[in-house]
Formats: C-alpha cells, structure tokens, sequence
C-alpha cells in the first residue's frame, strides 16, 4: 500500500478527517505502531502483523471497557480484526502524552510529584479495571496462571531447581481465589504512561485475561519492575499506601499475604520469562545481545525466590 | 594447558570493552548509547565468568555430589516428583547447596546485586 493510499484509508476510517504527518513509530515483533495527525489531532495506528495468532478485536473490546470503567487508557476511535480496510488488523487509538521509560520516571526531576501520586494513581486503575464486568469481555478466557507457567517453562526446557522449589512452595501455599474478575495481567512499571502530573494511561492490554484481581496487585510490585530502586510498588511507593488506595476506591479489603504469593509467583514468571528473552536470541527469532544479556539474569530471580521463600523480602 | 599466546581471552575481552567505554560510549547518543552500555556489561560479566567460572563449575559440581545429583536437569526433576529434601536437615542442606550455586551466578551476572541484598 503506497504512502497516499494509506493515509487515504485512514481518512475513511476517521469520517473523512484530513490525514497527515503519517510516521512510523516502532516495530514490535507482533505489531507495527504509527503516529499521525487528523484534523490536527494526534492518533497512533496499531497494525497486526501478519503471523501473529492474537486477536487483535479482543484487546479492542477489553480498552473499550476499561475506557468505560473510568480506566486512564486511550481511546479506541477506530478498529477492525478483517484485514479489508488496511491490509491487517488494526486500532486507532487518541494518542497520549507522556513518558513510558522507567528509567527517567524513577529519576528525573520532571517525574518528582508524579512518582509521589503514582502508587495511589495505580491503585484506583486497578480498582476500576477490576471492577470491569467479565461479560462486557466475552473473549477473555479464565487462566490458572502457575499451571500456566508450568507448562511454559516446559516448553522452553531449561529446568532449574530453584523454580521447582518455588513451584513447590507455590502450590503448597496458593491462596483460594479471592474473586474472578479482569486482570490486565502486565500492569507494572514500563507499561504505564506517566505525565509531570501523575499515570496518565495503562497500556498494554495484550495479556489481558479472567483471573484473580491480586495477580495485578503482586506483579506491580516484582522487584524487576522497581529498576534498582528500593521502594517496593513500581519503584516509588509502599504496599501500604497501594493496599489503601486500592480499599478506598474499591471498598475491597486487600490481603497482603495473598498479594505476596502473587509476587512469588511474578518473580518466578519473570526469571522464567528472562529465558524466553535469551532464547529468542538463541533461535535466530531476533538476534540482539540484549536479549541474550537478559538470560543472565534468572539468577537475580532465583535470589529474590531464595528471600521470599526465607521469609526475608 | 593452551597453546595460545598473550593477551588471554580476559584480557582480550577487556580491551574490547575499555575500547567502548572510551571511544564509543563518548561518541554515541540514544539507542547506540543504551546499546554500547549493555555491550560493556556482557564484556564484563564474560571476563569475570572467564576469571571464576572454572572454581566455580567444581563446587557446583561437588554441591551436586553431596546431595546425590550430576545435573541441575536430574536434581529439578528430582524435586519436582517429589521425596527431595521436603522437610528437615534435608530441606534445609537443599535450600542452602542451591541458592550457593545461584550465588555464584550472580556473582559472574551482577555482583551488585548481592551487594544489595537486604536479605
């Protein structure tokens, strides 16, 4: 499809709107992502490329509902899964301002009153992504996260005996669900849009599925996701303060020990999810010595499993 | 006994990465930059798996002995069917052979991580 032709489409996508400044943003492994403006607006084009088995339509419905819910997320003002209108499943999303890099949200001076309203800002999107009526998402399927990973790393097939100590530990310990709703299931640091001001948007929604609303609360709190810093949610709040907002917002009292387990089960998901990363480089898929650097460290993970398991984190 | 000459592997490994640190990191912005950054961080954990690793793969191995195992692969499959140090003085000499090795990974990996072990 020629550059003209493409902006064309999108123009008939967007009830005629006048399309310019089309520009490629990134290319992902799974998707292509696009700005452009219309009508002087600025809107970002997500397109499916081809290969990818997910379903695009489903990521749709659930930043719909979130975007119904009162979620910081952005808008979805066009999209469709049949390849018709440009070549490949798409959405068309508002465009959000802000920074994503976890890096410089943690430290740069810019970031200062963001980082203190972040934790409390994290627990009322949870709250009200959590509060998401699982009907409004019918595609979302029910997963049991630790069979899950069990079967991945499996698959991947390179065992290690602190996993197996943790998935012990894990079944020995897994709490009785404490509800079943919609779990963003990647809600952590990196995937959040951050203003001067505070979130600005949940992004992400790949991983979306029907499970234990805990799941989101323990995986914003892997020590992966806090990039060196000390502080225990996302690198700049405490459970405390998370545990409250998420109650004040919700009315649901949360259970720190459940919360816990899940990041038990965040860390073994990340050092398993560490060698995904190295064997994608190993296999040829995508050739990168970062990728291959981040193999080394599972063992950052298997320490951290050691002081959970110890009672010691 | 090899029969190469000088510089050994470390070393030649270290001039690589002193040759980053000091011409391209200085040269190189963005992306390259962040890229330069992890290239000195793999040259580095390489020249210290090429300083200790050898010590290590012998204790690792001697670990395994004791607790009657020749590989990581025979002892996960071990624990995972169950009957492998699940309570007492066997659970806790487990735990402790285990988490050593993974010690050892970390100090090749990122040493600073056991520095900031709270723990």
């Amino acid at each position: 499809m020629s550059h003209d032709d493409f902006a064309a489409s999108l123009s008939s996508l967007l009830s005629g709107a006048s399309v310019t400044d089309v520009r490629r943003l990134s290319g992902g492994a799974s998707r292509e992502t696009w700005q452009f403006s219309a009508d002087g607006r600025q809107l970002i084009l997500q397109r499916q490329r081809v290969g990818d088995g997910r379903d695009m339509g489903s990521e749709v419905a659930v930043l719909r509902a979130a975007h119904g819910a009162g979620v910081a997320v952005p808008e979805v003002l066009a999209a469709a899964t049949d390849p018709g209108a440009l070549g490949a499943a798409f959405m068309v999303l508002s465009h959000v301002e802000g920074e994503t890099i976890a890096r410089k949200i943690l430290r740069d001076d810019t970031y200062s009153h963001a980082r203190e309203q972040l934790t409390t800002d994290c627990a009322i999107a949870a709250a009200r992504l959590h509060a998401i009526d699982p009907a409004a998402v019918p595609s979302l399927v029910a997963t049991d996260q630790l069979q899950l990973y069990r079967e991945v790393l499996d698959t991947v097939g390179y065992p290690h005996p602190t996993f197996e100590l943790a998935f012990r530990w894990l079944a020995a310990n897994k709490p009785a669900p404490t509800r079943s709703c919609v779990v963003h299931g990647d809600f952590r640091l990196g995937n959040l849009m951050v203003g001067p001001d505070g979130l600005r948007a949940v992004l992400d929604w790949e991983l979306a599925h029907i499970g234990d609303p805990m799941e989101d609360l323990g995986w914003i709190c892997v020590k992966a996701w806090r990039f060196g810093s000390t502080k225990p949610v996302a690198g700049v709040g405490d459970y405390d303060t998370l545990f409250a907002a998420y109650r004040t917002e919700s009315g649901v009292e949360v259970d720190a020990d459940i919360v816990r387990w899940w990041e038990v089960l965040g860390t073994l998901k990340w050092g398993i999810m560490c060698i995904m990363q190295a064997e994608s480089h190993i296999s040829g898929a995508m050739r990168s010595h970062e990728l291959a650097a981040i193999g080394r460290r599972v063992c950052e993970n298997e320490h951290d499993l050691f002081l959970a398991l110890d009672g010691r984190w | 006994m090899i029969p190469h000459d000088v510089p050994t592997a470390r070393q030649l490994v270290e001039s690589v990465r002193e040759w980053i640190e000091r011409d391209v990191l200085t040269e190189t912005t963005g992306r390259l930059h962040f890229h330069a950054r992890v290239a000195i961080n793999v040259l580095a954990l390489v020249e210290r798996e090429l300083e200790i690793g050898p010590g290590q793969a012998d204790r690792h191995r001697e670990r395994l002995r004791v607790l009657g195992f020749e590989s990581d692969e025979e002892l996960a499959a071990a624990i995972r069917s169950g009957g492998v140090g699940e309570s007492g003085d066997e659970a806790i000499a487990l735990r402790a052979a285990v988490w050593a090795s993974v010690r050892d990974k970390l100090a090749v990996a990122n040493p600073k991580y056991l520095d900031a072990d709270r723990g």
